[in-house]
């Protein structure tokens, strides 16, 4: 039974996967959003670096990468958040619940294709850091660790989108949570240092999860990885999958109550 | 034991709309059934609790033996489904959908990929198997959902709307793969706006309107309790010749009230009549223009039991294709 269900699991994230590659505007938000706001912002803010208390780095880009990446992990949670809500709009939904499966694995293999997208986003950046002259000071296990990361952040921020998209089976609705993404990077130490923001940003980002999280990608770039950082980074994310996952299956209960 | 079974079977959405008010059902293994009415009339919800997709709020149903709440996964696994509108992801090949559709049916992956390659052929999509749904024509689309919902081998067809929307051509296509299917023991419940395809693929009709069954029975009895087929002529000198005419033909039957100048007269014994009747007017001098013999149609049962007909659009006989 648990075997079936795997395979359902990585079958609907196989699905999930394809589906973005073959939608452009799904796929766009993963990797060209960040990639260009990643461009613009070490040509533009470069110099940040020279800022009295910046963090020491080698360069912007060390600095801003994993900010890059959790961008794209969020977007990537939005995107699969969409998606579910095509299926649900477009009947496709249906079809899986007609199914002798755990109606969970529904989501459960949205969630899989995310976090497969999450690692592809990793593996993107990490490439496009190193072709570009960031270094990565804990070397191999930095970048896995960087990677389990964004992966794991996927899955608890898909499970947000998720969670909207099961509730309103709408799209647009979705769609909606595009803005808050950039509201809630902004207040984050994702773009720029927390201590370095003026209040009450800087109060807001010290304590915004997706600073834990940034830091914990961003730790082995730039220093050596703390396992203070680590945990902080895996308790954030484990705080929000939670909950993220948890609504879902509460939104998932009361669509299959109520009859969609 | 019946393959679908459903008492007192009851749906009302939140606001309060009855969707299904009361649906008793009984069909037997290896019949055809068809659900006729008009959108609205509660067919689809009926369908989604039958499969499983929907509760009731009130009555129990069972599908295969297996009550459709207490035991849904046993009905999920004895049952196909092909929803209204055709539910395909456009981005998705129709093998890429047969083999997901193996896999949510737990079957293992060379099995999956045998059924799938045999379905694709077996209703013509070997050609576009490796094409995205997205470039399917409607007919496609329906035949690739019908094999989708086929590739677990059920026992009990669910097929909502099968051909709504579809040309002629498509349609004939999905009749007789329902048939089959059906010659080869699988019980098929349907639910479908159009009177020919009650008429012509099912064994039992049931009339739905407002969420009840008003009437159910094999066509050609429902048909019956309309009385007998009745003859529509038009002469070639109409206003003239009319009270004439159905001196005439009133010899043969019961004259009925004429509509569009046409004279009616109904005749028990159908077609053989219409010799008869031809002669008659000949020797009574009355030059025919036409001709018809009018069976009762479902439409004519629908009337009779809701009072209203089934919408225009959706009546229109199919157009030879």
């Amino acid at each position: 039974m648990v075997a079936a269900n795997l395979r359902v699991i990585g079958a609907l994230a196989a699905r999930s996967v394809k589906q973005t590659f073959r939608r452009p505007q799904l796929m766009a938000p993963i990797l060209v959003f960040p990639t260009l706001l990643l461009a613009i912002q070490v040509g533009g803010a470069g110099r940040g670096v020279n800022l009295p208390g910046f963090p020491h780095v080698n360069g912007f880009l060390d600095f801003i990468l994993a900010g890059a990446m959790i961008q794209s992990t969020l977007l990537a949670g939005n995107s699969g958040g969409i998606a579910l809500a095509v299926d649900i709009e477009m009947g496709f939904t249906d079809r899986l619940l007609a199914a002798p499966i755990s109606r969970f694995a529904i989501v459960l293999g949205r969630l899989a294709g995310t976090a497969a997208l999450g690692a592809l986003s990793a593996l993107w950046f990490i490439a496009l850091g190193l072709i570009f002259g960031a270094r990565i000071a804990e070397g191999i296990p930095g970048a896995l660790t960087m990677i389990l990361f964004v992966t794991l952040s996927a899955i608890a921020f898909g499970g947000i989108a998720a969670a909207v998209a099961l509730r309103s089976g709408r799209a647009s609705v979705v769609q909606g949570l595009f803005p808050l993404v950039f509201v809630i990077l902004f207040l984050s130490s994702a773009f720029f240092p927390a201590h370095l923001m003026l209040e009450p940003a800087a109060t807001i980002a010290r304590y915004n999860p997706l600073s834990f999280i940034v830091e914990g990608v961003r730790d082995p770039v730039i220093s050596s990885l703390s396992l203070h950082a680590f945990a902080k980074a895996l308790g954030s994310i484990a705080l929000i999958a939670s909950i993220s996952i948890g609504l879902s299956a509460l939104a998932l209960r009361r669509r299959l109550r109520v009859g969609g | 034991m019946p393959a679908i079974e459903a008492k007192g079977l009851e749906r009302t959405f939140e606001g309060g709309v009855r969707a299904v008010a009361g649906v008793d059902l009984a069909i037997a293994e290896g019949e055809i059934y068809a659900f006729l009415g008009p959108n609205g009339a509660g067919k689809t919800t009926t369908v989604r609790i039958l499969t499983t997709l929907l509760q009731p709020t009130a009555g129990s149903a069972r599908v295969g033996g297996f009550d459709v709440v207490s035991e849904a996964g046993k009905v999920r696994r004895a049952i196909g489904v092909a929803l209204q509108e055709a539910a395909l992801d456009p981005l998705m090949t129709g093998r890429e959908l047969i083999r997901l559709q193996a896999t949510l049916h737990g079957l293992r992956r060379a099995e999956g990929q045998r059924r799938s390659d045999a379905l694709l052929e077996r209703v013509d999509l070997v050609d576009a198997a490796d094409r995205q749904v997205g470039t399917y024509s409607g007919g496609m689309r329906r035949r690739l959902d019908l094999a989708s919902a086929l590739v677990h081998e059920p026992r009990v067809l669910f097929l909502d709307e099968p051909t709504t929307g579809l040309d002629p051509v498509s349609r004939r296509a999905i009749w007789r793969e329902v048939s089959k299917l059906n010659e080869e023991g699988t019980t098929v419940f349907l639910t479908t706006q159009y009177l020919e395809e009650a008429d012509r693929l099912a064994d039992r009709v049931g009339i739905i309107d407002f969420g009840k069954i008003v009437a159910e029975d094999a066509p050609a009895r429902l048909k019956a309790q309309m009385g007998h087929p009745h003859l529509e002529i038009r002469l070639l000198e109409a206003a003239s010749a009319a009270s004439r005419a159905e001196q005439v033909v009133s010899r043969f039957g019961k004259p009925l009230p004429s509509t569009d100048g046409a004279v009616l007269v109904e005749v028990e014994r159908g077609a053989a009549e219409i010799a008869p009747v031809v002669r008659a007017l000949d020797d009574a001098g009355l030059a025919v223009e036409s001709l018809d013999l009018v069976e009762p149609s479902l439409d004519d049962v629908f009337v009779a039991k809701t009072g209203h007909h089934l919408e225009a659009g959706e009546t229109e006989p199919e157009q030879p294709g």
